[in-house]
């Protein structure tokens, strides 16, 4: 099983999913340059957080343009893995492989703290080993993670279970006073219908290990290792 | 009335954000481009329609809030009743 | 022949001029004269304070490192690079921009070093935020940082925000940066090596901040004047992509030296390069890349654009280097060549501009400047507690305290930065001292920055001993060992006597605080001329510490953790109220003298804790500051919103005056935390370091209590406190 962490100019995050991959679930993993068109080999695809191309356009505007794209996309067709964290959950919106946009946050600030979200689906590959409705405590850090889609849009991501993550307190209370940037019901992260791509405005790589405070972003990646895993079983 | 206001950065100021976007339209094959220059725009609607006072007040609201005089510049134009 | 009113408005005197035309023996051209105007600039020459900088320690108990643009130390096999330094006048005027380019030149002074960036701090003063531009100030300053130092990915982890009035009309804005590198993959800004390469690397060349080293730095702010021209715009993305094409490059050994050309541009790096090379360098203009038409050479010389540097290549492997920075969408052309004839020579499509050793442009005059105490301190430092009046309600003294902006959570302000990004950062902003681990060791940084300017303004030197001693405690609480320090020497204008003096006291003040600590000063920044038509700032010799914890996971925080641990003080509380916030906000008064430092009792304080953490004894440490007593006791109790811890403290029985007892800000003081079992074990700690030791109560329940005797003094519900020390930061 192999990982590969896609590297944007302006990717920030790239390093730190690199290691976590690396050195916390000590699985195989290899930079992808953003001009590089061999995805070869690799069983998931990271797109990192950060601020590709300064994000001075529109956040992951730019970067969807980045000829990595069209092969990340082919690769999403044909079931391979794919999470976006982030800048890129940002591309993965604006390059069409998930639905919907992300607005400036409603407070018009760069927030940067530790939030709870609720696993609203864990019958995915990415929360499997979650337990039904269980809250995670994983940070954010953005300025554009006020998730909005249209009603006919929304309708659809229920009906499809496609919402994965909601803001929601440390008890697991989804209400608007624990939604951080003004996203539309709450939502921090959702997967395309087919359930192999999952875009995630936390950061899970930053909430892996217990001396960063949590480790619960560290269920995410290990429920993707084990559906890798008996994947090939 | 309406005003729109047309806010950017002087010439001579850097502005990293147009340049980011032609390069990134240079890739996609505009290679024609000379210079690419962003900025903002405003739409005011006033509940006036005498255009003096609005060119006055006008100026007055885009050197004191809309626009950092220190490093922007900004025109203007009026339309309709 | 060129007229003394160029050269004056330069800022050149007539004696420099003189000592030009002596080094030059003939009539500088124009690009010449503007390049010694530049480099005997105060702001990049340190005229006035280069003979007392020499005071400082540079070394330490740690192996120190002093480069050209910035210092550090050597941990194992790890070098620890940091530098400090301001931002002020660019900031005052255009803060979001002033503030983004401060933090953008700190980080370049730490990657051309070789060593990747980790941490960034920022130690900032405001006036008053009852005024509308301090407010726009705060709002701007803190928005170019986030938008800065978030898009580049290096993590803001802390620093220090405080308001005076003596700061309406010139905020400060100091920037620190940490990084780390292997010790031996390091890099020098030299340039050296006949027929090695000067390569130009980065954003292309404009007219931004034209002459603003020597015309920002050196001229006191006259109100509504006009600064447009001078100000530069950030890019941070450009520096991201900088960062890893720098590292990148300097890893194939192909890179000689490099440097930023921050302050002064290309006219500093080649001068200082080659001065520091010992060698010559011979350039040509016409091939720097540039954004703007028709630049005159001495404009392309004097250029502040931003995100650009200088290499030194080995020769023949220029395209090896240049291909990295291509790949990652940035500018990189060869402009020249090094020389042997120690000359720096700039030709303009062939004909020589300028010709100039390059020793005699970096060997700027040294001024001695006359100094004399101000006449009015005298009276400033006598504080008759008599006259004083004892406030009814210390309840409502705490409140108002907790409210002040300089002491109120700063939450509003870090949780704009990305402060985790990297996930290094084990304890996060809002504790005494960030704490970041190195990864693939078991070790951590500790950084903080501080400087009580009041304390300074009252009392310069024992100010500045505190700003180094508080900066040690407050590394000592996180657990970390008080390692090295970057200062940034923040003063007013220096050809007036009065602040001549705070300046040198000050920086008597840090040698021998320093000394005593056994750290180093390895790097560091003076800004002077911070002035504005009303009066000079407040002397603010901001002092960054880093601190070493050889056990990443022994990182304290200053919350109280549990119900039940029992409270322990050390130190001493005097019946000290001179200089106090209490005094400024509650009497409206800024008077009396800095309370007393006993550098002896400081260590034992200091060591007494460090060993307790590292021992495991110690579940929460945070030190008494700003507020005293009861302010810190205050922060111990709600500083963790998702967790607040009451408190009853039951048993202080000192002998002094009630609000001196709770406000007062006697030095060398920590609040401890532990469990019950562990406090025999400490007590024998404090007891063999001779620090004076007091239990002084017990955490839980929803209140936070003091009392005295049976009277008592303070009692308020936690989510009172929280809410108004929560409330009082954003900036409306």
């Amino acid at each position: 099983m192999k990982f590969g962490v896609v590297v944007f100019p302006g990717s920030n995050c790239d390093q730190d999913c690199f290691y976590v991959v690396k050195d916390v679930l000590k699985k195989p993993v290899k930079y992808v340059w953003h001009k590089d068109a061999n995805l070869s080999g690799l069983d998931c695809v990271i797109l990192p957080g950060g601020f590709s191309y300064g994000d001075y356009l529109r956040t992951g505007a730019v970067a969807r343009f980045s000829p990595v794209m069209k092969h990340i996309a082919d690769f999403a067709g044909k079931g391979g893995t794919v999470i976006g964290i982030c800048n890129g959950f940002q591309i993965l919106l604006e390059a069409g492989l998930l639905p919907g946009v992300m607005l400036r946050n409603r407070g018009l600030h760069f927030i940067c703290k530790h939030v709870y979200v609720k696993t609203d689906n864990n019958r995915t590959r990415f929360t499997s080993l979650c337990n039904a409705g269980q809250i995670l405590k994983i940070p954010i850090a953005h300025n554009e993670g006020n998730y909005y889609i249209d009603p006919a849009g929304l309708e659809e991501l229920r009906d499809n279970e496609q919402v994965v993550f909601r803001y929601c307190s440390a008890r697991g209370e989804i209400s608007d006073r624990y939604n951080p940037n003004g996203a539309l019901d709450n939502i921090a992260g959702i997967i395309n219908k087919k359930g192999n791509v999952l875009g995630i405005m936390p950061h899970p790589e930053r909430s892996s290990e217990d001396s960063l405070g949590s480790r619960d972003g560290h269920l995410i990646f290990k429920s993707m290792v084990n559906w890798l895993e008996t994947k090939r079983l | 009335m309406i005003v729109e206001i047309y806010i950017a950065l002087k010439k001579g100021v850097a502005d990293p954000q147009g340049l980011t976007v032609k390069h990134a339209l240079e890739s996609l094959g505009y290679k024609d481009l000379a210079d690419v220059r962003m900025g903002k725009l405003v739409v005011i609607k006033l509940n006036y329609k005498d255009k003096k006072r609005a060119e006055r007040e006008v100026n007055e609201m885009c050197k004191k809030l809309l626009s950092n005089p220190i490093i922007e510049d900004y025109r203007f134009k009026l339309s309709g009743e | 022949m060129i007229k003394p009113d160029v050269y004056h408005s330069l800022g050149l005197s007539d004696e420099e001029y003189k000592n030009i035309l002596r080094i030059l023996k003939r009539e500088p051209t124009p690009t010449e004269l503007a390049m010694f105007s530049v480099e005997w600039s105060e702001h990049c020459g340190y005229l006035c304070s280069r003979k007392w900088l020499k005071l400082l320690p540079k070394t330490g108990k740690y192996k120190t490192l002093i480069g050209e643009d910035s210092g550090g130390i050597i941990i194992d096999d790890l070098a620890i690079v940091f530098k400090m330094e301001s931002h002020n006048h660019p900031s005052q005027v255009e803060p979001k921009q002033g503030a983004a380019t401060g933090v953008g030149g700190i980080i370049r002074d730490i990657f051309t070093a070789g060593a990747r960036p980790i941490a960034l701090l920022d130690s900032l003063r405001f006036g008053p935020l009852s005024q509308a531009y301090n407010r726009y100030l705060l709002a701007g300053v803190v928005d170019g940082i986030q938008f800065y130092g978030n898009c580049v990915g290096v993590p803001t982890v802390g620093g220090e925000i405080y308001f005076d009035e003596s700061y309406s009309g010139n905020c400060l804005v100091n920037a620190m940066c940490i990084g780390i590198a292997k010790k031996n993959e390091l890099s020098q800004a030299r340039a050296f090596g006949i027929g090695n390469s000067i390569m130009y690397v980065g954003s292309s060349t404009g007219r931004d901040g034209i002459g603003g080293c020597s015309i920002l730095a050196s001229n006191e702010f006259k109100e509504g004047e006009e600064k447009r021209p001078t100000v530069q715009i950030g890019d941070p993305f450009t520096e991201k992509c900088l960062i890893e094409a720098t590292l990148e490059a300097i890893n194939t050994g192909y890179v000689v030296g490099i440097k930023d050309m921050g302050a002064a541009g290309l006219t500093c790096c080649t001068s200082e390069m080659a001065s520091a090379g010992n060698s010559g360098m011979d350039v040509e203009i016409q091939a720097v890349p540039r954004r703007e038409e028709n630049m005159e050479p001495w404009e392309v010389m004097m250029s502040e654009s931003q995100e650009r540097m200088l290499v030194c290549v080995k020769n023949g492997k220029e395209r090896q280097v240049r291909e990295i920075f291509l790949k990652w969408g940035l500018n990189a052309s060869v402009i020249g060549h090094v020389t042997d004839d120690g000359l720096v020579t700039i030709r303009d499509n062939g004909k020589v501009v300028a010709s100039i050793k390059a020793h005699s442009l970096t060997k700027a005059p040294i001024y001695d400047m006359p100094s004399a105490k101000p006449k009015r301190l005298k009276e400033l430092n006598k504080l008759r507690l008599g006259r004083i009046p004892k406030p009814a309600d210390y309840n409502e003294v705490l409140l108002k305290l907790l409210r002040a902006p300089s002491i109120a959570n700063k939450a509003w302000v870090y949780e704009q930065y990305d402060h985790m990004v990297q996930t290094n950062t084990v304890v996060l902003p809002g504790s005494d001292a960030a704490v970041i681990r190195l990864k693939g060791t078991n070790k951590a940084i500790a950084a903080t920055t501080d400087c009580n300017s009041r304390y300074c303004f009252l009392n310069p030197y024992r100010g500045a001993e505190i700003a180094v001693a508080e900066a040690a405690r407050n590394l000592v609480c996180s657990g970390g060992r008080p390692a090295a320090v970057t200062d940034c020497l923040n003063f007013g204008n220096p050809e007036k006597p009065e602040s001549f003096w705070y300046f040198k006291n000050c920086v008597e003040g840090i040698r021998d605080a320093c000394k005593s600590f056994k750290v180093a000063v390895v790097s560091g920044n003076v800004s002077f001329y911070n002035e504005s038509p009303k009066s000079a700032i407040n002397p603010t010799p901001a002092i960054g510490m880093i601190g070493i914890l050889n056990d990443a996971n022994k990182a304290c925080s200053q919350n109280f953790k549990q119900d039940g641990d029992v409270i322990i003080l050390l130190g001493r509380c005097g019946e000290e109220l001179g200089a106090s916030e209490y005094l400024k906000e509650i009497h409206h008064l800024t008077r009396g003298d800095a309370p007393k430092l006993d550098l002896k009792l400081e260590k034992a304080v200091q060591d007494t804790t460090l060993e307790a953490i590292e021992k495991g004894l110690v579940n929460s440490a945070h030190d008494c500051s700003e507020g005293g007593l009861a302010v810190a006791l205050a922060e111990c109790c709600i500083s963790n919103e998702a967790n607040m811890v009451g408190a009853v403290i039951n048993n202080l029985n000192y002998d002094i005056r009630e609000d001196a007892l709770l406000f007062g800000e006697s030095q060398s003081r920590i609040i401890l935390s532990c469990n019950s079992r562990s406090v025999k074990e400490i007590d024998k700690i404090a007891k063999r370091n001779k620090a004076p030791y007091r239990i002084i109560g017990l955490t839980g329940g929803i209140e936070f209590r003091i009392l005295s005797g049976k009277k008592e003094l303070i009692n308020l519900r936690l989510e009172n406190l929280s809410k108004e020390w929560r409330g009082s930061l954003p900036a409306k």
